[in-house]
């Protein structure tokens, strides 16, 4: 088959499709923007809707009144964007609303440079929301991964009614690259769990085989209440610390407990070794270069490059890491993912490489601080 | 059809709240309507209007402050057959000023209903965007300082086709709110009313001297004919029904030999206008109909028709890592922006590398051989010299043919833009250059 010469944005428009998105809303942001474009060009024409808020308050709350109307819905902005996303994305945690938010980094902090690439919003992501819940990140390395993953968004925020980020960077999103679609392997399209409309419905009752609660869309026969305050089951406001601290506790569980089946990464070199360089994104693309460099003389590196960064996959990052003898996390900013790392590999000496000027890091230095880390 | 009001949740106002007549009207305007609650959706903000939602057995939704319209939106655009009513409070229009701006614009079938009672009740009576100056609030002496909203001209100024002011007290409330909720298309009503719990315990305020208010403000039914068009979710579906959906992304297939194989990196420098980036793109698709892996990475400021336009690209037998380029084998110096802004890395260049320049562009001392273009006379504008340095690399077969040039061209272009484009680049590789003599 033919391959097509696509950038990272135009590859998330067409995977979000290929997942069933039927509602895009967004405001226009470099390096964002062609993502909107993209689904302007695909929504409309096949029924679904794609509007231009008037910011990205209204964006992100389209997004979530269309999926409590069990649409498939999806936004997409850059960093000052996600700032503005706040609020909303804590609506979406608590009240349990799917949809999927495509976060293309550019270098901040604030207005920073709409036209440089970073990965500074990784710690952002998780915890730019008020209560400390947590989200799934999901990190795309080239086009391919941003079709399969947006995919992936989208199947894990209907099955665990959450919001999902898809951290794409200007680096990807904005570099057209030679991929043939046709080749990947997408991942089968799952839509959420519903109730049986003909029984008693409650809007936050969890079955007994799961931890998030079955569906029913506002607007069908069953009323069905949504709501941002604090709720029981019912769907109506409580203060009863019991009710408070059971619904608390699923919403962490509900994720973290989960990570194991939706844990996405890719390995590369040997399987045990000197050094095993952590990292995500476009970054991985350099580290990659630079161990097949590092291997052919006769240093054995390897690269974990993490798809699934939040909730952080502990359990194989643990298991990876212990057939090497120092681990050496590589991100685009100054310092974040590397906590999580030293946090869960105490007794493991790890060192960092980060860079935040807009530019890639290389392979060069990659392969520098391996050797002389 | 029965009252929707949910006896197991009576409302919860203070006595003699003027909001508990905004939820009796309501629901007496659904009875008239017939409507049922599976048909209805209550978005409701936050403060005592944000109460709403729990008082219906209807499809609720209870989100953010400001924010309502926001869901109501999404909702009313997935389901076009619900009756989707939207309850703010004066703080609310306040905080989500632009979004009622917006929706007036846009007009979908909303119904938004204002419970206008001049400050913030929950949070201690603090002043919002419709206190009067001359009022007592929690705010001490912050709304002398600012004029109260008269939301209805506002809205009606932003082109809301349905505006209606009036008190809570009023006994055309149910023929009025039924009204606006038959309406196709935005519909705003300020209803005011009384806050006993807060702004009546320190401001005279009966329901008399609402209806004076009232009474002495300008008519405003002129909106509805000034302001009417279509409501924005037909128009939506009727636009989007004229449009083709969008072809799959184009596929290449392998049809041309590559001049070689390896790894070639290609920068061109140049300037916003010049098409660099579809150059850039051209290229890629070049190299792919010769079964080559490619990328593009593009560098320009935020500005549109002025700055630097810069179009880095490779073209590789092996996958491609990393996108950045180590040693390019191949720079197009086309425009002084472009080429101020890579210094650095012309400075470095290798002496393998071979660098194009159009005249007058000013280059730092380098090791890389070095080819000025005549671009006067080989008679090619400056939005052409992209494509002509890649005709003139295509007719010495370095890094491209002329057979993947063309192919590029007819992948990227149709029509006249094919036809010119084909005849520039036959026309230019055909010529000697000295550059690669």
């Amino acid at each position: 088959m033919g391959r097509s010469f696509l950038e990272g944005n135009e590859a998330i428009g067409w995977g979000a499709l290929a997942a069933g998105c039927n509602f895009f809303a967004g405001y226009p942001i470099t390096p964002a923007t062609t993502v909107f474009n993209t689904m302007l060009q695909l929504l409309p024409p096949r029924g679904g809707t794609c509007l231009q808020g008037e910011d990205e308050i209204a964006s992100i709350g389209f997004c979530l009144g269309a999926s409590m109307a069990g649409h498939k819905a999806m936004t997409a902005t850059s960093g000052p964007g996600i700032s503005l996303y706040s609020e909303q994305i804590s609506f979406a945690i608590g009240s349990e609303i799917p949809l999927v938010i495509v976060n293309v980094q550019r270098l901040g902090p604030s207005t920073g440079s709409a036209t440089k690439g970073a990965d500074g919003d990784i710690q952002f992501m998780r915890w730019g929301s008020s209560s400390g819940q947590p989200v799934i990140v999901l990190a795309p390395s080239d086009v391919a991964d941003c079709f399969l993953l947006t995919m992936r968004a989208f199947n894990l925020a209907e099955t665990y009614r959450c919001p999902v980020f898809v951290a794409a960077n200007k680096e990807i999103s904005m570099t057209r690259e030679s991929v043939d679609l046709n080749a990947l392997t997408p991942p089968r399209v799952i839509g959420r769990s519903t109730a049986d409309p003909d029984k008693d419905f409650l809007p936050f009752a969890v079955p007994e085989d799961s931890l998030t609660p079955d569906f029913l869309p506002i607007g069908g026969k069953t009323l069905v209440r949504q709501t941002s305050s604090t709720h029981g089951p019912d769907g109506y406001i409580t203060t009863e610390p019991e009710l408070i601290e059971k619904n608390q506790e699923r919403l962490q569980a509900k994720l973290e407990k989960e990570v194991a089946s939706f844990t996405y990464f890719q390995q590369t070199g040997p399987a045990q070794g000197s050094t095993l360089i952590l990292t995500y994104g476009v970054t991985a693309r350099a580290a990659r270069d630079a161990v097949s460099a590092l291997n052919q003389d006769g240093d054995r590196a390897a690269v974990l490059d993490l798809k699934t960064l939040w909730p952080v996959p502990e359990a194989l990052i643990i298991e990876r890491s212990k057939a090497f003898d120092r681990i050496l996390v590589v991100e685009m900013n100054l310092g974040q993912y590397v906590r999580e790392i030293q946090r869960i590999l105490p007794n493991k000496k790890v060192g960092f490489l980060g860079r935040m000027n807009g530019e890639l890091i290389q392979p060069q230095g990659i392969r520098e601080a391996v050797r002389h880390g | 059809m029965d009252s929707l009001l949910n006896t197991h949740r009576p409302p919860v106002f203070c006595p003699g709240c003027a909001h508990d007549k905004v939820v009796r009207g309501l629901d007496k305007a659904f009875v008239n309507l017939d409507l049922s609650g599976d048909r209805i959706a209550i978005v409701s903000d936050i403060g005592c209007s944000g109460l709403f939602d729990t008082f219906f057995n209807t499809h609720a939704l209870h989100g953010l402050h400001g924010r309502a319209l926001t869901y109501a939106t999404g909702i009313k655009m997935a389901r076009p057959d619900l009756k989707v009513v939207v309850t703010m409070g004066d703080g609310g229009l306040g905080i989500g000023g632009a979004h009622v701006l917006s929706a007036c614009r846009r007009n979908l079938d909303l119904t938004l209903l204002v419970l206008n009672n001049f400050n913030y009740g929950m949070t201690g009576g603090q002043c919002s965007s419709t206190t009067p100056p001359g009022a007592q609030v929690g705010s001490g002496f912050l709304n002398r300082l600012e004029r109260p909203l008269e939301i209805c001209e506002v809205a009606g100024g932003a082109g809301a086709p349905f505006v209606r002011r009036l008190s809570s007290y009023d006994p055309e409330l149910v023929a009025v709110i039924q009204e606006a909720l038959e309406f196709d298309g935005f519909s705003l009503l300020d209803i005011r009313g009384l806050c006993p719990g807060r702004y009546t315990k320190r401001n005279k305020q009966t329901p008399k001297d609402i209806q004076a208010e009232l009474d002495r403000l300008p008519d405003l039914s002129f909106y509805q004919q000034q302001n009417a068009r279509a409501e924005y979710g037909s128009h939506y579906r009727q636009e989007a029904g004229r449009l083709q959906a969008a072809e799959a992304p184009l596929q290449i297939e392998t049809s041309c030999t590559p001049p070689g194989s390896g790894r070639q990196e290609v920068v061109i420098l140049g300037s916003a206008g010049q098409r660099i980036v579809t150059a850039g793109e051209l290229l890629g698709l070049a190299g792919m109909s010769a079964g080559l892996h490619a990328t593009q990475k593009n560098d320009y400021p935020i500005t549109v028709m002025k700055g630097h336009s810069i179009s880095e690209c490779i073209l590789s037998s092996e996958a491609i890592g990393y996108t950045g380029l180590d040693a390019p084998s191949v720079v197009l110096a086309l425009g002084p922006e472009g080429a101020a802004k890579r210094k650095r890395m012309l400075k470095e260049l290798p002496s393998a590398s071979l660098v194009l320049k159009a005249a007058g562009i000013e280059l730092p001392e380098c090791k890389a051989r070095i080819a000025e273009l005549d671009f006067k006379a080989l008679q090619v504008k400056s939005q052409d010299f992209a494509l002509a340095s890649l005709a003139l690399l295509a007719g010495a077969n370095r890094v491209l043919n002329l057979d993947m040039l063309k192919a590029a061209l007819h992948f990227r272009f149709k029509g006249k833009a094919l036809e010119g484009s084909l005849a520039l680049v036959e026309r230019i590789a055909s010529q000697e250059s000295p550059a690669f003599s």
